[in-house]
């Protein structure tokens, strides 16, 4: 794993020192007062400053919801898509364009309904994409009915009854359709969230972020386990790459590998299971672990929900072997010559 | 055999009252025998689909473009890949048509037909007028693959056939008897008889040979026993025409060189010719081209053309669906790239969101869709030009798109081109519509200069293009240039210039959001005026003798269209013709040329699209003359429809 993102080298460089200020763009912000998404405006307008790049080298596409305004609000390029189609349309912006950082901010329902396809096929590809998914378990901007990361049972205008179908575990997901980074964080913790955008931001290639965002509208509450000081200890297990991972009352809990069936499991950590506690691997090779412990969250109750990065990993980014097909192609056959190409190799000539 | 059939029986050029007219034979040829001169034949190819029936066309097609005829093709075959062997739906087919003078359809009757098997004679035979040849490979007919396709007699021995002249040829056998040395398997040897049956063809036409060995050797590089031995049943063929009795004439066709303008030739198909033209595009707009695209019948071609072209530049993108091809090329066309995807109809249908968006987003886009017929799935290896209704209205709001319609094989290159040109100077999506007759057939193409084609360069915004009340200077992403009304492209990048764009409706000049309904009301007749103002030509009409009816077209239905006025004026029917190139906007003289005659015929491949749009906008009385069986316009066909509206 590489202390720094070389691809990261390829987007300039800011020529002077930037501040926050330097990234909201003169558009009121419209959501709902108390959204999340203030939050993680205010921290994504917060870190880019020590990303340092040329604010005209970023980008920032979304798709449709009440996340994917998100664009609007930044002084960046950006562009506000059609639904679940963010990805792709970052992909042709990436893949064509190396020197630009390029960020989509999408949904739950933008990027595991509608645009579910794009995502993990981005996802497999790993474009040089930073993917911030705002997680409300909920359509906001439809007003309020369930969303495939809705627990079952939900009781929305859609589903009087409560829904049906059970949720997408939107970690479990990614790390299922090869993504190489897939981490998640919560809106309100904006320490921990800068982390993860920091560890995004460094990742060569795609990079998935879910961020847990409150709807206070629809859905408020959701992630009140995880924020309320009480019950976070025992409910989110914070990861560390290369810590023990350890959550709880003075970590009084840790995660262990259960040696019969190989899932992992939580434990009341003792002087007798305490070196059996699961050190935090985010390289290792086989996604298997990290799959496991994305499965550790209750999706009803969300307890034992790890936040963190889950997974970063390194492999091809699909747009630098893009590009090195296209160095190689004129290596080997020499720069495209049009005249060339037209007359092809079969002619005849008719002569007046 | 002494009786040739004479073209001139089913002539669909009239540009010759003497077509295929037999001129007095040459003296001399081949082994003695004795050589006839024609100045066209049509020869249809006709077998399983696994026959290799489409590269024995291909390959004659070569031959004959290298001769310098003028040619036109016409392959046809299954949507399935090898679909069960020895059946109807199985059969794939290859139309040439050669001549010594400018041609324009694929024909519309072979004279000569070769049938590789039982199906191959029975899907075919409806086509072929009586006096043509029929080549048959009797090998395959035996009592299984004749009652496979109803044959409960053989049709070589039962006097079906008495009205053609057949040369029974067992074609299976002499392949392998001639491959015996070559130490292949039979089943080996059997597939180089496709081979051996050009060999025959190409000996009966006198077609130059050198190409197609080369072009073997080079295909089977790294079989060079498999090279050999095609190669050897190429040569078998060719002397199997000389020695046998049962060929006792030969046949030339002389080069058409009168009907060519000075200059370099190739022979060329519609979805290569547009390939081009995209790649000509990106070096004359000095762009990188970029294609998002999802594979689809009859448009892929155009996905491997581009991408082996990776030397220009050119990047191609093979998505995970069509709505993600768009979306890339999207992507890249806000990132400065010339984007492009490509699909067929329903491929369309799934785009047509993305499209409403580079609507709204004024951003320069080509969408190719290589029609074939509809609805849903339809025949995927047929051609029709039913997406003309959906590429003009298949979205939702007030979404114009600009349509652009190559007519020839050779013209999708042109059409590429202008596309292009429209989709730059004026920053929006433009639909390409050409079709699956003019995507897989081929003619001779003039090769182009590069510095005869157009400067394509466009500037991108470089700095703020407005000032503020207050004197500050920014930069407004809908502001137009008052001329063409295109926005600013200001691409990624560019310092200062920073700016969201998106699919919701915008604040004129600022871009931002706005919900205003004065506003609304001015941006939907603002990006209607901007299409409405793009410049096109005027529509030109061909119109001899002051003829009181005009035919009027659009697409592929150039080629027999022109074949039957031809046919008409040869009979001394005055007609008038003209081709939309543009269907959006239509050209300004349209209207008053459309009104200039007392009858306005528009023979189309769907139930009369373009005719419904000429009566709506330009109240003519027009009349549809249409066909949607998958295969394009017979001129005969088109010109007794044009005589009964003549005479109407």
């Amino acid at each position: 794993m590489p202390d720094t993102n070389e691809l990261l080298q390829l987007v300039p460089k800011a020529e002077a020192k930037q501040s926050m200020k330097d990234f909201k763009s003169d558009q009121e912000v419209r959501w709902c007062p108390g959204c999340g998404d203030y939050a993680v405006l205010a921290a994504v307008q917060g870190f880019m400053p020590e990303l340092g790049l040329a604010k005209e080298n970023i980008t920032f596409v979304s798709g449709i919801g009440c996340s994917s305004r998100f664009p609007y609000y930044m002084n960046t390029y950006g562009m506000h898509s059609i639904h679940g189609r963010a990805p792709s349309i970052a992909t042709g912006l990436a893949t064509s364009r190396r020197d630009l950082s390029v960020w989509v901010v999408t949904g739950d329902g933008d990027a595991l309904s509608i645009g579910g396809n794009h995502l993990i096929h981005a996802l497999r590809r790993n474009v040089n994409l930073k993917i911030l998914l705002f997680n409300n378990r909920i359509y906001g901007l439809t007003k309020g009915q369930y969303s495939p990361t809705s627990e079952v049972g939900k009781i929305t205008k859609s589903t009087p009854m409560g829904s049906l179908d059970a949720p997408f575990n939107p970690v479990s997901l990614a790390i299922g359709a090869e993504a190489t980074f897939v981490a998640r964080t919560v809106d309100s913790d904006r320490k921990h969230l800068t982390s993860v955008l920091r560890a995004a931001a460094d990742h060569p290639g795609t990079a998935l972020v879910e961020i847990y965002q409150n709807c206070n509208i629809f859905n408020d509450g959701a992630f009140e386990v995880l924020k309320d000081k009480d019950q976070a200890q025992e409910a989110v297990i914070r990861l560390e790459h290369g810590e023990p991972i350890r959550f709880g009352a003075d970590g009084s809990k840790g995660v262990v590998r259960n040696t019969v069936t190989g899932d992992l499991e939580v434990v009341a950590v003792t002087e007798e299971n305490q070196s059996r506690v699961l050190v935090h691997d985010a390289h290792a090779a086989s996604p298997a672990t990290a799959f496991a412990l994305s499965r550790l969250a209750d999706p009803d109750t969300l307890h034992h929900t790890p936040i963190g990065v889950l997974r970063s990993v390194v492999r091809p980014v699909y747009d630098t072997l893009m590009s090195e097909q296209l160095d190689t192609a004129v290596e080997r056959d020499g720069k495209g010559d049009l005249s060339a190409l037209l007359a092809g190799k079969d002619t005849w000539t008719v002569i007046g | 055999m002494t009786q040739v059939s004479s073209p001139a029986d089913k002539a669909d050029e009239a540009s010759e009252a003497v077509v295929g007219e037999q001129r007095a034979p040459a003296p001399g040829g081949a082994g003695g025998k004795e050589v006839r001169r024609l100045d066209r034949v049509i020869i249809r190819f006709a077998g399983d689909s696994g026959d290799g029936m489409q590269l024995t066309g291909d390959r004659f097609t070569s031959e004959t473009a290298s001769f310098g005829n003028d040619l036109s093709t016409l392959p046809n075959f299954p949507a399935e890949i090898r679909a069960p062997a020895g059946t109807l739906p199985g059969v794939s087919s290859f139309q040439l048509h050669f001549a010594d003078h400018d041609i324009l359809t694929p024909g519309d009757a072979p004279n000569v037909l070769v049938a590789m098997n039982p199906a191959a004679l029975k899907a075919n035979i409806d086509d072929v007028p009586r006096g043509a040849e029929i080549i048959v490979n009797t090998d395959e007919f035996t009592k299984r693959p004749m009652a496979k396709v109803g044959y409960e007699t053989s049709p070589l021995e039962d006097g079906s056939l008495e009205a053609y002249n057949v040369h029974p040829v067992p074609l299976t056998t002499l392949t392998v008897e001639a491959l015996k040395e070559y130490g292949l398997t039979r089943k080996e040897a059997e597939r180089s008889k496709n081979m051996f049956a050009l060999g025959l063809l190409s000996w009966m036409y006198h077609r130059p040979t050198e190409g197609t060995e080369k072009f073997l050797r080079q295909k089977f590089a790294k079989k060079p026993q498999i090279a050999e031995a095609n190669v050897a049943a190429f040569r078998a063929g060719w002397n199997f025409g000389e020695t046998t009795e049962d060929f006792a004439v030969s046949y030339e066709v002389a080069p058409a060189s009168q009907a060519f303008p000075t200059g370099t030739y190739r022979n060329i198909s519609g979805n290569l010719a547009l390939s081009y033209g995209l790649i000509a595009a990106g070096q004359q707009a000095d762009l990188p081209l970029y294609l998002g695209s999802y594979p689809i019948t009859p448009a892929s071609d155009i996905l491997h053309e581009l991408s082996r072209h990776k030397n220009f530049g050119v990047r191609t993108f093979q998505a995970e669906d069509e709505i993600a091809g768009i979306g890339a090329a999207i992507g890249a066309a806000f990132g400065g790239s010339l984007a492009v995807t490509t699909t067929s109809g329903p491929g369309v249908a799934l785009k047509s969101e993305a499209i409403g968006l580079a609507v709204s987003l004024e951003l320069p886009l080509l969408i190719v869709d290589i029609q074939r017929g509809g609805p849903s799935t339809g025949l995927p290896t047929k051609t029709e030009q039913a997406d003309l209704l959906q590429a003009m209205f298949g979205r939702n709001g007030e979404a114009p798109v600009p349509i652009v319609a190559p007519m020839t094989p050779a013209d999708c290159f042109d059409a590429a081109i202008d596309a292009a040109r429209i989709a730059l100077r004026y920053r929006t999506p433009v639909f390409l519509l050409s079709d699956g007759y003019l995507a897989n057939g081929s003619e001779p193409w003039r090769i182009p200069e590069v510095d005869q084609l157009p400067d394509l360069r466009v500037q991108f915004a470089t700095g703020p293009n407005h000032e503020l009340a207050d004197g500050t200077e920014v930069f407004w992403p809908y502001k137009r240039d008052p001329q063409t009304l295109a926005r600013p492209w200001a691409v990624p990048g560019t310092p200062g210039l920073e700016h969201r764009i998106g699919g919701i409706e915008k604040q004129d000049g600022t871009g931002n959001i706005s919900y205003d309904p004065a506003n609304h009301d001015f941006m939907v007749r603002t990006r209607q005026a901007k299409v409405d103002g793009i410049e096109v030509p005027d529509l030109v009409v061909d119109d001899p003798s002051d003829a009181r009816t005009l035919v009027l077209g659009w697409g592929s239905t150039y080629g027999p269209i022109t074949a039957a006025v031809r046919r008409l004026r040869a009979a001394g029917e005055p007609i008038a013709q003209a081709h939309l190139r543009h269907l959006i906007p239509f050209p300004k003289n349209l209207g008053e040329v459309l009104k200039r005659y007392d009858k306005v015929v528009v023979p189309e491949m769907n139930l009369g699209q373009l005719a419904l749009l000429l009566r709506a906008k330009y109240l003519v009385d027009a009349h549809s003359f249409n066909q949607v069986n998958g295969m394009p316009f017979k001129a005969e066909q088109l010109a007794t429809a044009l005589k009964e509206a003549i005479d109407a």
